[in-house]
């Protein structure tokens, strides 16, 4: 079989099936560090598989927006992971300036995440929805500074030849993708809700960004969402992983390395959350500008390289 | 002022409580200084009967006065708006007799009326209420909390309770047993049942023996060491700092399994009976308890360590919640509470028994914040269990004791009080009998009666995201103050 159709089969399904392995992973480690049993790692799988069989309650202060939105986001991560390349660095849809539809593609799905919980008319969702979007507005321009200066250093303006960084600019590219690492994990952090920024775990709708925001979302609907946010942690864990790991070395280490760093990247995940505390509400902006300061530090170093001191 | 001195855990005859003028009693409740522990009325004939005890915490003084009012009156010039702690007592006055403080502050339903009741509301454009519960997200209990934010920040904090009326004190008149006493607080069994059988004691004139107050004192501690340890659990779970919240909550398991040994329950269940103890201590267990209590202090000692070393952790419970000494001197904050942000009162040592005065009374640094509510059940955690260790020794001292004596009559006319430390702080039963020897009155006050609004004040000029932390901090009894 042609190898480029084997890895388009092969990344849809890591796209669509990996996050509940991703986040069963995450509680895996974080119970190991607890000294506990902890869930199995399928546990996400099932809780999902029982959504589905499950009815929506929807509340009758909420319009066609609220019933809408999770199909909406649940279809934009779909479509936007098909631009990241996963294993083997390979992007199922490659075009020139993947990474401007990326980014926006995903944007639309945040957006209907945010009028749909300002749908509900409840002061909880209202108060996550406006910290989301305050988060957004930092993270949002800092990927975009990292993706364009990572690309245009590429030089073919497509998503998968961030891999080549390393074997194209050398010592230089490793610099820079250190830098890269750091900031794209801290956007992983800030945008898939994991401690410090937010806790995935609590109970307590005061201190919720993202988890306030589907309170009212049952059924279908939650699974949806949950199966997107999940999505989500997979496409940025996949640009990291694209970042540290040099390709190119045949279809079956390349997937397998593939596979492996992810589940690395959940292990240490699952261990930080276990060794800090979350950060206060004013504190998480603080940590989530560090994210633009790295973000600035690589578009200058991407500069320098291709245009010289 | 016309008062009865009375100390704690005393019965005195009712008709030994002066009698004054209502207005005397009023302005003399205004200016005084010392602080009020019980404000309750009763019902005498054609009339209402108002009692009053202060503290005089320095010479361990319980001052008793009464004053007689009118059915027919239906307003008075309110206390609390020259002296602020008088503020819930008057609310609670007026709920159950319907005799209106006039020009109070605030006065709203302290547990009956839950449909319509005001808020202090604010406008401005980046304004917003929360409103949170009565139905919780987490296994707690009900409670309106109704937040009035600019953005992020909380201005204000209001708190209804009330969703757990279920009429203690009446029941405590008709029916009065052990077994109603421990289920008023589920977290405070131990010290409920005992300031329950305190009273009663007082009220037969019965004498209970060494060895079953000695029982009764370890029982205390070991509920206090507990709940400590699982607040502190919960606290660090709040701010999801995972490591903590496991440990501690494993450490507290041994303790509560050691209650279990004593008495056959976690809590404490039935260990407790008017007149003694039902479960015994014997030589064997004691050492165990000592084994299990050192292991605890260890733990204990290596995970706040830990903990306090964090700094993430510190960066959330530094500077969060603040109560001024101040502010907790003017809303007579008690107990643990009170003593993180300043006020040294602790029951156990105002009110001194023979069994606490050998102990020295530690003083704490309070710093008024969630780092100083943190800090001082650290301290009694371990102050506690050394207090458990000595108890355990004093204890074979006095092994041939009975555990229980004999169950006497009430006596007519008799009006009791017991103050008991629990682990929140102190816990005010007062109970009178009529002239034939009946229960005619049973009043309770829990801690969390004062410190709720200190817990409004915390929240004040904090992130609202910081509620829980402060919550946790207080971690106050809803049912303990719905009675």
């Amino acid at each position: 079989m042609d190898k480029n159709i084997i890895l388009t089969l092969f990344n849809t399904l890591i796209l669509l099936f990996m996050p509940f392995f991703v986040i069963g992973i995450i509680k895996k480690t974080k119970a190991f560090w607890a000294g506990r049993k902890g869930v199995s790692i399928f546990q996400p799988l099932f809780d999902t598989v029982r959504l589905f069989k499950k009815d929506r309650t929807i509340s009758s202060t909420t319009s066609w927006v609220f019933n809408f939105a999770p199909v909406v986001v649940f279809a934009t991560t779909l479509f936007a992971g098909l631009f990241v390349p996963m294993a083997n660095c390979y992007s199922i849809i490659n075009v020139v300036g993947a990474f401007v539809i990326f980014s926006y593609i995903l944007g639309l799905g945040k957006f209907f995440a945010l009028i749909s919980a300002m749908d509900t008319g409840s002061s909880f969702e209202g108060m996550g929805a406006s910290r989301e979007a305050c988060f957004t507005t930092i993270v949002e321009p800092a990927f975009f500074i990292i993706l364009a200066s990572l690309i245009a250093l590429s030089g073919n303006y497509t998503f998968s030849s961030i891999a080549n960084i390393i074997k194209s600019s050398g010592t230089f590219g490793i610099l820079i993708v250190i830098m890269a690492v750091i900031s794209l994990f801290i956007m992983l952090l800030t945008e898939c809700s994991r401690v410090p920024v937010d806790d995935p775990t609590t109970h307590l709708e005061l201190t919720m960004i993202h988890e306030v925001m589907i309170l009212d979302n049952s059924g279908v609907d939650l699974a949806l969402i949950t199966w997107a946010s999940g999505m989500k942690m997979v496409i940025l864990m996949a640009l990291i992983t694209n970042l540290i790991i040099p390709f190119g070395s045949g279809l079956k280490a390349g997937v397998g390395l593939f596979l492996l760093t992810l589940i690395l990247l959940a292990v240490v995940i699952g261990t930080l959350e276990s060794a800090i505390a979350r950060l206060r509400m004013s504190h998480v902006f603080e940590f989530v500008f560090v994210m633009s300061s790295f973000a600035l530090i690589v578009a200058s170093l991407a500069a320098v390289k291709m245009y010289g001191i | 002022m016309d008062y009865y001195i009375m100390k704690n855990n005393q019965r005195i005859n009712l008709l030994d409580i002066p009698t004054v003028d209502f207005g005397v009693l009023r302005a003399q409740l205004a200016a005084t200084n010392l602080r009020p522990v019980s404000f309750f009325g009763s019902d005498w004939g054609q009339n209402i009967k108002l009692f009053v005890v202060l503290a005089d915490d320095e010479k361990g003084n319980l001052l008793v006065s009464s004053a007689l009012i009118d059915k027919n009156v239906k307003e008075y010039e309110s206390i609390a708006k020259d002296n602020h702690q008088y503020h819930m007592f008057e609310r609670e006055f007026y709920e159950q007799f319907n005799i209106k403080p006039l020009a109070h502050p605030w006065l709203k339903p302290v547990r009956k009326n839950q449909n319509n009741y005001e808020f202090f509301e604010m406008e401005g454009e980046e304004t917003h209420q929360v409103a949170v519960g009565p139905i919780h997200a987490g296994v707690i209990e009900p409670g309106h909390f109704r937040f009035m934010c600019q953005g992020e920040k909380v201005y204000n904090l209001e708190i209804m309770l009330g969703y757990q009326h279920r009429g203690v004190e009446d029941l405590m008149v008709k029916k009065p047993s052990n077994q109603l006493a421990e289920s008023i607080c589920g977290d405070s069994v131990i010290a409920y049942n005992m300031a329950y059988s305190q009273v009663m004691e007082e009220l037969c004139g019965m004498e209970i023996t060494s060895r079953a107050k000695l029982i009764r004192r370890i029982a205390l501690e070991m509920e206090r060491v507990a709940i400590h340890i699982g607040d502190l659990g919960a606290i660090l779970g709040d701010i999801a700092y995972l490591m903590g919240k496991e440990v501690y909550g494993v450490t507290r398991t041994l303790v509560i399994n050691t209650l279990l040994e004593i008495s056959g329950s976690r809590f404490g269940r039935g260990l407790i009976t008017v007149g003694g103890v039902n479960f015994d201590i014997n030589k064997e267990l004691s050492e165990k308890i000592v084994d299990t209590l050192d292991g605890v202090k260890n733990t204990v000692e290596k995970m706040t360590k830990a903990t306090l070393k964090s700094s993430t952790v510190m960066s959330r419970l530094e500077k969060t919640g603040n109560v001024s000494k101040e502010v907790a001197e003017e809303l007579n904050l008690v107990g643990m509470i009170g003593r993180s942000c300043g006020i040294n009162l602790d029951s156990r040592f105002d009110f001194c028994d023979e069994f606490y005065k050998d102990f020295e009374r530690k003083s704490f640094k309070a710093t008024n914040d969630a780092y100083s509510r943190f800090k001082i059940r650290y301290k009694e955690i371990i102050e506690s269990i050394s207090f458990i260790k000595k108890f355990l020794k004093k204890l074979q001292d006095c092994e041939t004791e009975k555990l229980c004596v004999e169950k006497k009559d009430l006596i007519p006319n008799g009006f009791a009080l017991s103050i008991v430390e629990g682990w929140r702080g102190e816990l005010v039963h007062v109970a009178t009998t009529d002239g034939e020897g009946r229960l005619s009155r049973y009043k309770i006050k829990d801690p969390s009666f004062n410190n709720w609004y200190g817990l409004s004040m915390a929240v004040r000029n904090n992130g609202i995201s910081d509620f829980p932390l402060c919550n946790k901090g207080f971690d106050l009894s809803y049912c303990g103050f719905d009675l």
